[in-house]
């Protein structure tokens, strides 16, 4: 299936990416060709198979919820771009 | 005592413990080796020459104490990748060009504990997404072995390190071939363990469901000594699993007599090298030589899919787990902008390179409403098929023996044009980490004399298997000796 532009835009903003109109023109090619490849998958029967999720039979794995040491407020905020009174900043959202 | 730097963990652990040599000369010579060659293939991203020495002095008193760790102050290199305390840790990538974690992987930490010595951390695909490393956002590593070509990705900067005797070891991470195909290219040996045999603690991930950590170094000796420092449960990753740790230098034993090998013909793919084949095929007759069991006429028929699923899995959970990185608590930040949504689009568009952007793209596609169940749930399914051929293969063979790649290192430049060409350079590696195996590359030859690798496999938590078959091979053979002449 070949993916147009309107689609890439589309996925593109899901994903929260900004797009040139180069890199638009590029993904409908790129992406389009890897799908293709992909349509190898049709002809395998899977309709009595469950998916896996991992490779190993894990079921949950719980621990108790202690209270921990846990990381300085200026060592979490050390690599902020931007911050302010000790909170991440960032531009106004409302 | 000169070169140094040449030599393996065990033989350099019987020099320090004899005080013929101290952990600081062994540094210094590394160091010097760093210096001598890294114009030439520029496999590293940091070195911290002063941190090296203070950790070898460490490492020298330890061994005053007579500490029997065979690890202890020996110099390694960590891809860029894991976290790493106080150093920075960029992934390649501009996202995370000044990042310093505030914390170690666990891997880091029981290497630290060992008091083996961190000189600094290797180049990679940005993200680990690559066959090649020239999707580094910094700049491309060279094969040692032809500096015109690439060491393979996206552990190449470890890779191309380790065979260049830049590191005595180098810690790799594996989430589709990425320790084994570098470790075939650069003629080094290359381990992935099981899924959940290494904590992936302090791992940036990448597909949570694929990635291990692994060794990438020079002989299966050493293969093993490393394994026994850093596998095992970890509270802190909860896929790592709480099986004990078999002292894995127990495994090297020079003896296949009676183990029964499969030789699946899909892996010997349309568009191999036909002296990769041949070499291989040399490589298998002689380890039947030695007394093992070889079906040359196995078939494991979901293999042709595993490339697919791979390319929907990997980036699907990629795409999941890259969306941290919007510009508010670390990492790279555009600020010329009116909006926070604008600051996240802009920020991950001038942050992440193409490679990472095609595959974030990609994966979102595939989990989106309308083509979830098409892409992601039929990849998941077929996920199921891969591992059952592999369970019931095991069920009758001890090991499964296939080339690491369909072929020796390619040029730099050669296959950055072609996306189906490079994600084809990992198609032999790809099925083991869909089924969650362990894996191993080790040198078996060369083609126009370049490396090529034999990857040997087994079933999960069976490294032992592994580092049996390849420790024999290597007993028999000197391909993991011959050095590029660089």
């Amino acid at each position: 299936m070949r993916l147009n532009a309107e689609k890439i835009k589309h996925i593109a903003s899901l994903a929260r990416l900004s797009l040139s109109d180069n890199d638009v023109e590029d993904y409908c090619t790129q992406l389009s060709e890897v799908l293709e490849n992909f349509e190898i998958l049709n002809q395998v029967e899977t309709s009595n198979v469950e998916p896996a999720t991992q490779s190993v039979n894990l079921q949950n794995v719980f621990r108790n919820d202690r209270v921990r040491k846990s990381y300085s407020q200026n060592e979490v905020l050390a690599n902020a771009p931007r911050q302010e009174n000790n909170c991440f900043k960032v531009k106004v959202i409302l | 005592m000169d070169k140094l730097y040449r030599l393996t963990i065990h033989e350099l652990n019987i020099l320090l413990r004899k005080h013929e040599i101290s952990s600081v000369e062994l540094t210094e010579s590394v160091l010097a080796r760093i210096n001598e060659m890294e114009n030439k293939i520029h496999a590293c991203v940091t070195i911290n020459e002063s941190m090296a020495l203070k950790q070898a002095k460490e490492a020298d008193k330890r061994l005053r104490n007579t500490d029997s760790n065979p690890l202890v102050g020996i110099p390694f290199l960590i891809k860029d990748i894991i976290c790493t305390k106080g150093i920075r840790t960029t992934c390649s990538s501009k996202m995370l060009e000044n990042f310093v974690p505030p914390y170690d992987a666990t891997v880091v930490k029981k290497l630290k504990a060992a008091n083996a010595v961190i000189l600094g951390k290797t180049n990679m695909d940005e993200f680990a997404m690559g066959s090649s490393t020239e999707h580094s956002a910094f700049f491309a590593t060279h094969n040692p072995w032809d500096l015109s070509r690439v060491p393979g990705g996206s552990s190449g900067g470890s890779a191309a390190a380790v065979a260049t005797d830049e590191a005595i070891f180098a810690l790799g991470t594996d989430t589709g071939g990425s320790v084994r195909q570098p470790a075939s290219f650069c003629g080094v040996v290359g381990l992935k363990p099981s899924y959940g045999r290494v904590s992936r603690y302090g791992l940036v991930a990448f597909a949570s469901s694929l990635d291990q950590i692994g060794p990438l170094c020079k002989d299966t000796t050493d293969c093993s000594l490393i394994m026994n420092c850093i596998a095992g449960h970890d509270k802190q990753d909860s896929t790592s699993l709480p099986y004990p740790v078999p002292d894995y230098t127990k495994s090297l034993i020079s003896n296949v007599k009676g183990l029964k090998i499969g030789i699946p013909q899909e892996y010997f793919v349309e568009g191999m090298q036909t002296d990769v084949r041949t070499t291989l095929e040399e490589a298998i007759k002689k380890i039947e030589e030695m007394g093992a069991d070889i079906d040359w006429q196995v078939s494991l028929p979901s293999t042709r899919y595993a490339l697919s699923v791979y390319y929907i899995l990997a980036p699907s959970e990629a795409s999941a787990n890259l969306a941290r990185y919007d510009g508010v608590k670390y990492g790279f930040s555009e600020q010329n902008v009116d909006s926070v949504i604008e600051m996240t689009e802009k920020t991950r568009q001038l942050g992440f390179g193409p490679e990472v952007k095609r595959r974030i793209m990609l994966g979102t596609y595939a989990l989106s409403a309308g083509y979830y169940d098409a892409y992601y749930r039929k990849a998941q399914k077929v996920r199921t098929l891969i591992k059952q051929e592999f369970d019931k293969a095991f069920e009758k063979y001890d090991a499964i023996i296939t080339p690491t790649s369909p072929t020796i290192a390619f040029k730099l430049g050669e296959k950055m044009g072609n996306l189906m060409q490079m994600y084809l350079s990992d198609v032999c590696t790809l099925p083991i980490n869909i089924a969650g195996i362990p894996a191993i590359s080790i040198p078996a030859g060369f083609s126009n004399n370049l490396p090529v690798g034999m990857q040997i496999m087994a079933k999960p938590f069976n490294e032992e298997m592994i580092l049996r078959i390849a420790f024999a091979y290597e007993q028999a053979t000197d391909w993991h000796m011959r050095k590029p002449n660089i």
